[in-house]
């Protein structure tokens, strides 16, 4: 008789226990067992970045992780982007671009872009767009996407 | 997805044990990006899934001796963040810096891109190119492969159902050597090869020691173009012997038509990339740069 895993992570530095069948992806289990549903499902086969999380200081998309693979795991999700004190400048600099539209994309392009400044940050526009070739956007907002990530990243280093 | 029972072996031994008590229900994974794909849409439908990635054998790099040493589950970033990878093996970084983009290359592993035997695998033509082989753990004990001889069809691989690829050799090139891994994409990123080329070449004063090239997308399997060397030993290191590398390129792919182009194009692409692909192994083996991408 199929049984569910029991796991125990640590999402957005707390720590979190759950209950997946080994076939969910990290995905369903963020979204539809701890109610965490910032990650968005776009294409959910790793083309479109929407389900953007980091684990273990890399950026994944959680459509390709199993939730059982999440055990004694480091999880960042957009949730966690924010602080009390007010929006992160990469959401800021999104919201100063209007480097959104309908928004599906937005939390993988930050997630995403986040783990890019944390680990470049001064990047070139190339740099830029190399670096968030997996996230797709399909209103087409890429320029004021990039643009908003340099903007965050000037204000950032200010 | 159907039902999976899923497994995070420590040990080799531990992962051989599990894949030899379940026989062809079992699937070993890595980075994942591959398999869980094909498990969502019915492509492989094992009953098992054994995660090897957190055994410690299967994630070393092991640089000493000029070669390189992959363990099987080691993650594209891992290589091309690697400074000695980088500096002997570029073509290497080719390949894994442009395997998916940032997510995937986080989780997908050179040993993963082998075993899943896509005949459009970016990392097999490099491989082959560099005259790698396969180390393979199964329950009657070890084996070697060669990569040209790794993959049998399409998603199909020499592995047995007990066995676990555990690493992958590349030897040292030696002096004046160098090798490019380049594909033909209509994107910029992000897609898959419509063509692949990897190619090394050795070089003696003016003239071609050993050529090794390879094509990927363009047969069942990655393609080792055996002849290119046959043709080139012992030549001079001119265009007109590089353009009749890429003639015999284009004689041997066996392409088939389908969305990403038409069998006359590839074929057409198979010359183009060789001879570009050739061009920067050269550029390489006499101490020049080459951009990954």
């Amino acid at each position: 008789m199929p049984t569910k895993s029991y796991v125990q992570t640590n999402i957005n530095g707390e720590s979190v226990e759950f209950l997946a069948e080994p076939r969910q992806s990290l995905l369903e289990v963020l979204r539809d067992t701890l109610q965490l549903t910032g990650a968005k499902e776009g294409c959910n086969d790793g083309n479109c970045g929407a389900c953007t999380v980091k684990m273990d200081g890399r950026i994944v998309c959680s459509c390709l992780v199993f939730g059982v693979e999440a055990e004694g795991a480091d999880i960042e999700t957009i949730e966690g982007m924010a602080s009390p004190e007010g929006l992160h400048p990469l959401q800021t600099a999104f919201l100063e671009n209007a480097a959104l539209q309908c928004g599906i994309c937005t939390p993988g392009f930050l997630m995403a872009s986040k783990a890019l400044l944390d680990h470049n940050p001064n990047p070139t526009e190339g740099q830029i767009r190399w670096w968030l070739a997996n996230n797709l956007c399909r209103c087409t907002g890429y320029d004021k996407i990039v643009r908003a990530v340099m903007d965050a990243a000037q204000k950032m280093q200010a | 997805m159907k039902w999976i029972d899923y497994a995070r072996p420590q040990t080799v031994a531990e992962a051989v044990q599990l894949l030899t008590e379940r026989g062809d229900g079992a699937r070993a994974m890595a980075g994942g990006t591959d398999l869980i794909v094909q498990l969502r849409v019915g492509r492989r439908q094992p009953d098992h899934v054994v995660d090897v990635k957190h055994i410690p054998d299967l994630n070393e790099v092991n640089t000493s001796g000029g070669g390189v040493t992959l363990g099987a589950a080691v993650p594209c970033h891992i290589i091309y963040n690697n400074d000695a990878i980088k500096d002997a093996f570029p073509a290497l970084v080719d390949s894994a810096s442009i395997i998916g983009g940032t997510q995937i290359q986080g989780r997908a592993s050179i040993g993963g891109n082998l075993c899943n035997a896509a005949p459009s695998a970016d990392a097999i033509p490099t491989l082959i190119a560099l005259g790698a082989t396969a180390n393979v753990s199964g329950s009657t004990g070890e084996r070697s492969v060669a990569i040209e001889d790794f993959c049998t069809g399409p998603g199909q691989n020499v592995l047995g159902a007990d066995e676990l690829l555990t690493s992958i050799s590349i030897p040292a090139q030696g002096a004046n050597s160098g090798a490019r891994y380049q594909r033909f994409i209509p994107r910029n990123e992000m897609d898959i090869a419509v063509v692949g080329v990897g190619a090394s070449v050795t070089l003696n004063n003016g003239s071609f020691e050993s050529v090794r090239v390879s094509l990927a997308s363009v047969a069942p399997t990655p393609l080792f173009v055996t002849e290119i060397n046959d043709e080139l030993a012992g030549k001079d290191v001119t265009d007109e012997n590089i353009a009749k590398a890429g003639e015999i390129a284009k004689d041997a792919a066996k392409p088939i038509s389908d969305m990403r182009g038409t069998a006359d194009y590839r074929r057409h692409l198979c010359d183009v990339m060789t001879r570009r692909v050739l061009s920067d192994a050269i550029t390489r083996a006499r101490g020049g740069n080459v951009d990954a991408h």
